[in-house]
C-alpha cells in the first residue's frame, strides 16, 4: 500500500517527543508517589527544622503591657481580665519583708503608683506566658491527647478536640492556661503559631518597643535566641518542677515564680 | 440531708470571706477551675469503693455479723457508681466529645486511664458479682412472677436458668473469686481518684504520695457510715428488726477506720508541717482564713473527732441499744459531713491559692446551671432513687429475715 505522506513527519514526532517524554514521566511519577511531591511543591516549611524558644530580658521590659495588648488582638482572646495567653507582673521589693507582685488587667492599662509606705528596694516587670515546656505537664494529663507538643516544639491545644476537662490548667505550674469562656475548650499561648510559620514574629515580640522579648530556635547559631542564651545569664521559672521550660529569663531572681 | 448542711455552711464561709482576693493570683488563677461537681465525684466514688469493701468483708473474710446488709451493700455501690460519673460529665466543656476518652485514649494520662478502671470496677467487678449473687433468686422469680415481670427476670438471668446443687454451688464460687478480684479493684478504684490529685505537681496542696492512701481509706470510712445509715433508714421505714450485733460490728468498723484515716491525713499534716517547704506560708493561710470552716471545724471536729469518740463510748461503753443505736446513726451523719469536707477541702482548696505561692482567691458558688448547688444536689439525691429502683427489682432482704438477724445474733454472741 503506498502512503504519500506520513500523518506526521518524523522529524516532527521525535521534536515533539523530546518535548513532552520528560513532562510525562515527571507527570507519571508525580502521580505514582501521590502526596509527598505535591507537598514538597508547598512546603518550604519544614517543621523538623525548627524549635522554637523565647528569651525574655527582665532588665529592658518597662511594663507598657504592649505585648499583653497585642497578642489579646492577635489572637482573639477574650477581653475580660480572666483570660490571657500572655501578661506583664510588677514585683516591688521593698527593704524588709515579702515581694508585693500585681498585674492589673494583665499590665494592658499599664500600672498603678507605688504607693507603698515601706522603702522600695527595687521593682522591674516580667512577662509571663507559655512556657512551651519540653517535659510538659499540661500535655501529660490531657486525656485525649487534645494537647500536644508540636514537631517544631510548640505546645499546641487542637480545640476540636479538647473535651474541656481543665485538668491540663490544674497541671499548669505557670498559670499559662484558661478555658475560653465561648469554645469551652482550653486555650493559651501557641507562640503565634500562625505567624511564626511563615516566618514572621510572634505578635508580642513585634510589638515590643525595647527588645525585652527575643524569638527564635534553639539549636541554630544564627538564631537570636542563640546570641541572647550566650551572653545573658538565664533561668527558668519553677526549674525545681522539671518541666524543661523553653523561655528563658535573664535577670529573674529568686522571688520571680 | 448532711450535704445540704455542709454546702449551707460553706455558702456562710464564703459571704463571710466575701473581701474576694488578697495578695497575688495569676490572671488566670481568679475562677476556680473545679467546683460543686468535682467535689461530689470523688465523694460517690469513695462511698462506691467503702460500700464495697464492706461488703466483701462479709463474703471473703467471713465477718458474719455483717451478713444482713451484704446484698444491700452491694446494691448501693452499684446506685452510686451509676451516678459517679455524671458529675464529671456534666462538667465537661465539650460533653459530647467524652467517648474520646475511651476511643482515643491518651495513655500517660491518669484522667483517661481512670476511664478503664471504673468501666473494669462496673463491669466485672460490681455487675458481675451482683449477679452471680441474685441469680439463684432471678430464676426463681422468673418462674414464680406473671406477665412482663416474668420476662423481665427472664432477661435478667441471661438464659441461664439451671438451679441444680452444682450450678449454685459454681455461682457461689464465682461469687467468691470476684470477691477476691473485687478487693483490689475496689483500692485501685478510690486509690486512683486519690492519684488523680496526687500526681499533680504543680499544686502543692494535692502533690503528695499520701494522697491516694488518704482518700481510701476516706472512702471506707464513708462507706461503712453510709451503709450504717442505709440500714438504720431502711429497717425503720420496713418495720423490720434490726441486727444490734450487725450495727455493733459497723460501729465498730466505722470506728477502726476513722483511727486510721485521722492518722494517716494526721502524718500527712505534720509531714506539711515539719518539712515547711516554699508553699507552707499560703497553705497556712490558707487553712486559716479560707478553710477554716470546711477543714477545722466540719471536717477535723465534727467530722472526725466528735464521731470517733461517740462512736468508741457507744461500741465499747455499756449503754442501753436505743442509746446506741441514736448514737450510730448521729456519728455516721457527722462522718457523711466530714467525708464530704474532706473531698471539698481537697478539690476547692487546692485551687483556693495562687499556684506563684503569693495570693488566696473565693470559689463564688452558683446555684442554678449544670454546675450549681441545685445540681448537685440532684446528683446526691439520684443515687438514694435508683437504690430505690435497685432494691425493688432484686430485693437485697431475706425471705426469712428474722430467721438470719437472729442466726446472726447467736453466731456473734457464740463467738
Amino acid at each position: 500500500m503506498k502512503q504519500d505522506k506520513p500523518c506526521i513527519p518524523r522529524r516532527e514526532f521525535l521534536q515533539t517527543s523530546a518535548k513532552k517524554i520528560p513532562g510525562l514521566v515527571v507527570a507519571a511519577a508525580a502521580l505514582s508517589t501521590g502526596k509527598t511531591l505535591l507537598a514538597e511543591e508547598n512546603s518550604e516549611y519544614n517543621p523538623e527544622d525548627h524549635n522554637y524558644a523565647m528569651g525574655v530580658d527582665i532588665h529592658k521590659c518597662i511594663g507598657c503591657g504592649r505585648c499583653a495588648d497585642a497578642c489579646k488582638k492577635e489572637n482573639k482572646v477574650p477581653l475580660e481580665p480572666e483570660f490571657f495567653r500572655t501578661w506583664v507582673e510588677r514585683y516591688v521589693i521593698p527593704v524588709e519583708g515579702e515581694a508585693r507582685v500585681d498585674s492589673p488587667n494583665g499590665g494592658i492599662d499599664g500600672f498603678p503608683e507605688i504607693k507603698e509606705k515601706d522603702e522600695i528596694l527595687r521593682s522591674f516587670f516580667v512577662p509571663k506566658l507559655c512556657n512551651h515546656c519540653d517535659n510538659a505537664p499540661c500535655v501529660q494529663v490531657c486525656p485525649v491527647g487534645a494537647t500536644f507538643k508540636s514537631r517544631d516544639g510548640v505546645v499546641l491545644v487542637d480545640e476540636s478536640y479538647c473535651v474541656g476537662c481543665r485538668y491540663c490548667i490544674q497541671a499548669c505550674p505557670y498559670g499559662a492556661r484558661y478555658l475560653h469562656p465561648t469554645k469551652h475548650v482550653a486555650d493559651k499561648c501557641t507562640f503565634c503559631y500562625h505567624r511564626i510559620t511563615k516566618g514572621m514574629l510572634p505578635a508580642c515580640v513585634e510589638v515590643c518597643p525595647t527588645h525585652t522579648r527575643v524569638f527564635g530556635e534553639e539549636g541554630h547559631r544564627s538564631s537570636p535566641l542563640m546570641r541572647f542564651l550566650r551572653f545573658k545569664d538565664v533561668n527558668v521559672l519553677k526549674a525545681g518542677l522539671n518541666t524543661k521550660p523553653k523561655v528563658y529569663y535573664a535577670g529573674a531572681n529568686g522571688e520571680v515564680r | 440531708m448532711p450535704f445540704t448542711l455542709i454546702s449551707l455552711l460553706h455558702l456562710l464561709t464564703i459571704t463571710a470571706e466575701s473581701h474576694g482576693f488578697s495578695g497575688y493570683m495569676y490572671p488566670n488563677e481568679y475562677e476556680l477551675q473545679w467546683g460543686l461537681l468535682i467535689v461530689v465525684y470523688p465523694y460517690l466514688t469513695g462511698l462506691v469503693a467503702g460500700a464495697f469493701i464492706l461488703a466483701s468483708l462479709e463474703r471473703v473474710f467471713k465477718v458474719s455479723a455483717l451478713r444482713p446488709i451484704y446484698r444491700l451493700s452491694l446494691l448501693s455501690a452499684l446506685a452510686f457508681m451509676i451516678i459517679a460519673p455524671l458529675p464529671l460529665l456534666a462538667h465537661l466543656g465539650h460533653p459530647e466529645r467524652c467517648l474520646e476518652m475511651f476511643l482515643t485514649p491518651h495513655t500517660k494520662s491518669a484522667m483517661a486511664m481512670f476511664g478503664f478502671v471504673y468501666a473494669w470496677y462496673l463491669s466485672v467487678v460490681l455487675l458481675l458479682e451482683i449477679w452471680f449473687d441474685y441469680r439463684e433468686n432471678i430464676v426463681r422469680w422468673s418462674n414464680e412472677k406473671r406477665g412482663i415481670k416474668k420476662w423481665f427476670y427472664k432477661a435478667l438471668s441471661l438464659g441461664a436458668t439451671s438451679v441444680s446443687p452444682e450450678s449454685i454451688k459454681f455461682d457461689h464460687k464465682m461469687g467468691k473469686i470476684i470477691t477476691i478480684i473485687g478487693i483490689p479493684s475496689a483500692f485501685l478504684l478510690h486509690g486512683y481518684v486519690g492519684f488523680i490529685f496526687g500526681s499533680i505537681k504543680a499544686n502543692p496542696w494535692w502533690s503528695s504520695v499520701l494522697i491516694p492512701i488518704v482518700f481510701l481509706f476516706s472512702a471506707i470510712v464513708s462507706g461503712i457510715a453510709l451503709m450504717l445509715l442505709i440500714y438504720m433508714i431502711t429497717t425503720m421505714f420496713r418495720w423490720k428488726q434490726i441486727s444490734m450485733a450487725c450495727l455493733n460490728k459497723l460501729g465498730e468498723l466505722l470506728f477502726y477506720a476513722i483511727m486510721i484515716d485521722f492518722s494517716l491525713e494526721l502524718l500527712d499534716f505534720i509531714h506539711r508541717l515539719y518539712e515547711s517547704e516554699e508553699s507552707i506560708s499560703i497553705l497556712s493561710e490558707m487553712i486559716s482564713n479560707r478553710l477554716f470552716v470546711s477543714l477545722i471545724v466540719a471536717q477535723i471536729i465534727m467530722g472526725t473527732l466528735v464521731p470517733m469518740v461517740s462512736l468508741g463510748i457507744a461500741r465499747f461503753g455499756r449503754l442501753p441499744d436505743e442509746l446506741r443505736r441514736i448514737v450510730y446513726f448521729i456519728a455516721a451523719l457527722l462522718v457523711q459531713v466530714g467525708i464530704f469536707s474532706t473531698r471539698w477541702n481537697v478539690v476547692i482548696g487546692g485551687q483556693l491559692f495562687s499556684k506563684s505561692l503569693r495570693g488566696l482567691t473565693v470559689y463564688k458558688m452558683e446555684l442554678f446551671g449544670l454546675e450549681g448547688l441545685f445540681m448537685t444536689i440532684l446528683f446526691l439525691i439520684a443515687p438514694i432513687l435508683i437504690l430505690f429502683v435497685l432494691t425493688k427489682i432484686l430485693p437485697p432482704w431475706p425471705s426469712d429475715e428474722k430467721a438470719v438477724i437472729r442466726d446472726t445474733e447467736k453466731v456473734v454472741t457464740a463467738k
